[in-house]
């Protein structure tokens, strides 16, 4: 559904004197099939609404290609705008304009004749559950409820592709919830939907595959489940007293499972492990022969976070 | 056609939150009213005019230039907002028409310099101002011209700066020296030879005269063509530059 090669852009700034050069986005490769939530995961600064207004023909590639939908991005944008929706990051809509309004005039930019756009727009905001506002301003709806009428208006053409920018960011967690109803619904409706998030949870709840990226590079990619299980394995945490904490190392240090091995503070040890399942039973027998007394035991699995720190060597939740 | 169509989509648009927004309206038709009531009673002693009706013929074409100059340099402000909000990004991921984004706009802005135009003649008229009704749609299209040249810049250079706090003094910059170069409150006949060799160059100074010969009955004086040809070749060449800007606007 969407293929990119070598996709770059940079931009120049000038701070005072000086013109920096900054590359957003340094050569992606991307390949999303069709029918799939696709999330692009990275922080702020990452590169991500850079890679989608390429996508979206709003700005030109510094250099690579891409095919959107069938289209040539390079060659006919003007194909790729009438099969593709976009939503922005910062908001579309006009604080003295209806929702209703907007959503007619929008059908309408896409050529659609007067009365189908408004029978485009009854029923998008019916679906949308939007139908109560729909003849307010816009600047009177609460952001959930204008972030709905964005999504919509990014739709109402019936897009075969549609990229959302950060759709649930700055929303409170009923809303967002709420949106990731909304767009598990445009899946189910046949529509490929390609967001960004910086959200961990979200990247991990909401999308069938995700890219990760990081200062304008792709540096993983696959489905959450893949991702996590590639890296590190599961890491298992048994809590000992500290004067029991010395003989569960040397007894376990030796196990071939156990891939590494640490004591922690305040008594206990963490055991990184390939297969969390198989192994908790075996340190449980060995602690059990010893006739050491166990406190408690937990099991982690890695999240995506663990695979950024892996493949940047810093956490998402700092950068 | 396409571009028609997507034009009249986006001025109707527009036009509609003009009206939804009853200051505007206020303002549009207040100011104009009171340069007419406040400043031009000092026209007859200032011009040495022999009637009222004598001055109000110099002092009406002027005021009409000057709203149609500055009614158009400030529409930037405008579209700023509307960048912010998004709305033109949004409109750019669509197929419409880039050139219909910006010709919408302007003919909204031209209508709505027209409204003036109009109510401020009709006052004029009272005030017992005569004008040919031909030599005055002649003035009128003159005006049109003047206003989507002026919309259209204005447009084009925000969406290149991107930031009112850049806008407003660039504007201020061009609009000083326009409007003090083109005899628009006082006629250049006035002027000393060398402030009449520079107002020369200011295209503005060529419409205004040919708007005044307008409203004098002399519609076959040379500043009337020169004046409508001038400003139809920058209005052109405006509207082109202007809607370029639209199809490529980063952000
Ligand atoms: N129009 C622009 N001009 C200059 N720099 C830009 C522009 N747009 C984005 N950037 C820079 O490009 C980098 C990537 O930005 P962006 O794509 O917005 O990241 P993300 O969406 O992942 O937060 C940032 O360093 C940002 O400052
Ligand atoms: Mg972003």
């Amino acid at each position: 559904m969407i293929e990119t090669r070598g996709l770059r852009k940079s931009f120049r700034s000038r701070a005072g004197r000086e013109t920096k050069t900054v590359e957003a986005v340094r050569g992606v490769d991307l390949d999303v099939p069709a029918g799939e939530i696709f999330g692009f995961l990275g922080p702020n600064g990452a590169g991500k609404t850079t890679t989608l207004r390429m996508l979206a023909t709003l700005i030109e590639p510094d250099g690579g290609q891409a095919t959107i939908a069938g289209a040539d991005l390079l060659k006919d944008p003007g194909e790729v705008r009438r099969r593709i929706g976009y939503v922005a990051q910062g908001g579309s809509t006009w604080d003295e304009s209806t929702g209703r309004e907007e959503l007619v005039l929008q059908a309408r930019m896409y050529g659609i004749g007067k009365a189908e756009a408004h029978r485009r727009a009854a029923r998008a905001l019916e679906a949308f559950q939007l139908a109560e506002f729909a003849d307010r301003k816009c600047k009177t709806y609460s952001g959930g409820q204008r972030r709905r009428v964005e999504i919509a208006l990014g739709i109402i053409h019936e897009p075969k592709i549609v990229f959302l920018d950060e759709p649930t960011t700055g929303l409170d967690p009923q809303s967002r919830a709420h949106m990731w109803d909304e767009i598990r619904r445009l899946r189910a409706d046949g529509m490929t939907v390609f967001i960004t998030t910086h959200y961990l949870d979200e990247a991990d709840a909401l999308c069938d595959r995700i890219a990760i990226m990081d200062h304008g590079e792709l540096v993983a990619e696959g489905t959450p489940t893949d991702l996590k299980r590639e890296i590190s394995g599961d890491v298992v945490q048994v809590g000992l007293d500290v004067t029991a904490t010395g003989e569960a190392e040397k007894l376990l240090d030796g196990e071939e499972y156990v891939n590494r091995l640490e004591l922690l503070d305040e008594g206990g040890l963490r055991l990184f492990v390939d297969e969390g399942a198989t192994a908790i039973p075996r340190i449980l027998r060995r602690i059990d022969a010893a006739g050491l007394d166990l406190k408690s035991i937990e099991l982690h699995r890695p999240s995506l976070d663990d695979v950024f720190l892996t493949k940047t060597g810093r956490s998402l939740r700092e950068s | 056609m396409k571009l028609a169509r997507d034009t009249w989509l986006i001025f109707q648009r527009q036009l509609h939150l003009l009206l939804r927004n009853p200051v505007w309206v206020f303002v549009g038709v207040f100011q104009p009213v009171m340069y007419l009531l406040l400043f031009a009673p000092l026209l007859k002693p200032a011009l040495g005019a022999p009637t009222q009706a004598e001055a109000y013929k110099i002092f009406v074409p002027g005021l009409l230039v000057l709203l149609a100059i500055f009614g158009g340099l400030f529409q930037g402000f405008g579209l700023i907002a509307e960048l912010r909000a998004g709305v033109i990004e949004r409109s750019r991921v669509t197929p419409v028409s880039r050139l219909a984004l910006l010709l919408g706009r302007s003919l909204r802005d031209v209508v709505s310099l027209m409204t003036q135009a109009v109510i401020i003649t009709l006052l004029a008229l009272l005030f017992d101002l005569r004008v040919f009704i031909g030599d005055l749609l002649l003035a009128y299209l003159m005006l049109a011209l003047i206003a989507l040249m002026t919309s259209a810049v204005s447009y084009g250079v925000a969406l290149k700066v991107k930031s009112e706090d850049a806008l407003a003094p660039l504007m201020n910059t061009v609009a000083q020296p326009v409007l003090l170069l083109s005899g628009i409150l006082l006629p250049l006949a006035f002027a000393p030879g060398w402030l009449q060799g520079v107002a020369k160059w200011n295209p503005f100074s060529w419409a205004v005269d040919g708007t005044r010969a307008l409203f004098n009955g002399d519609i076959g004086n040379d500043r009337v063509w020169q004046g409508l040809t001038i400003i139809a070749i920058l209005a052109a060449a405006g509207v082109y530059w202007a809607a370029r800007q639209f199809a490529r606007s980063v952000r």
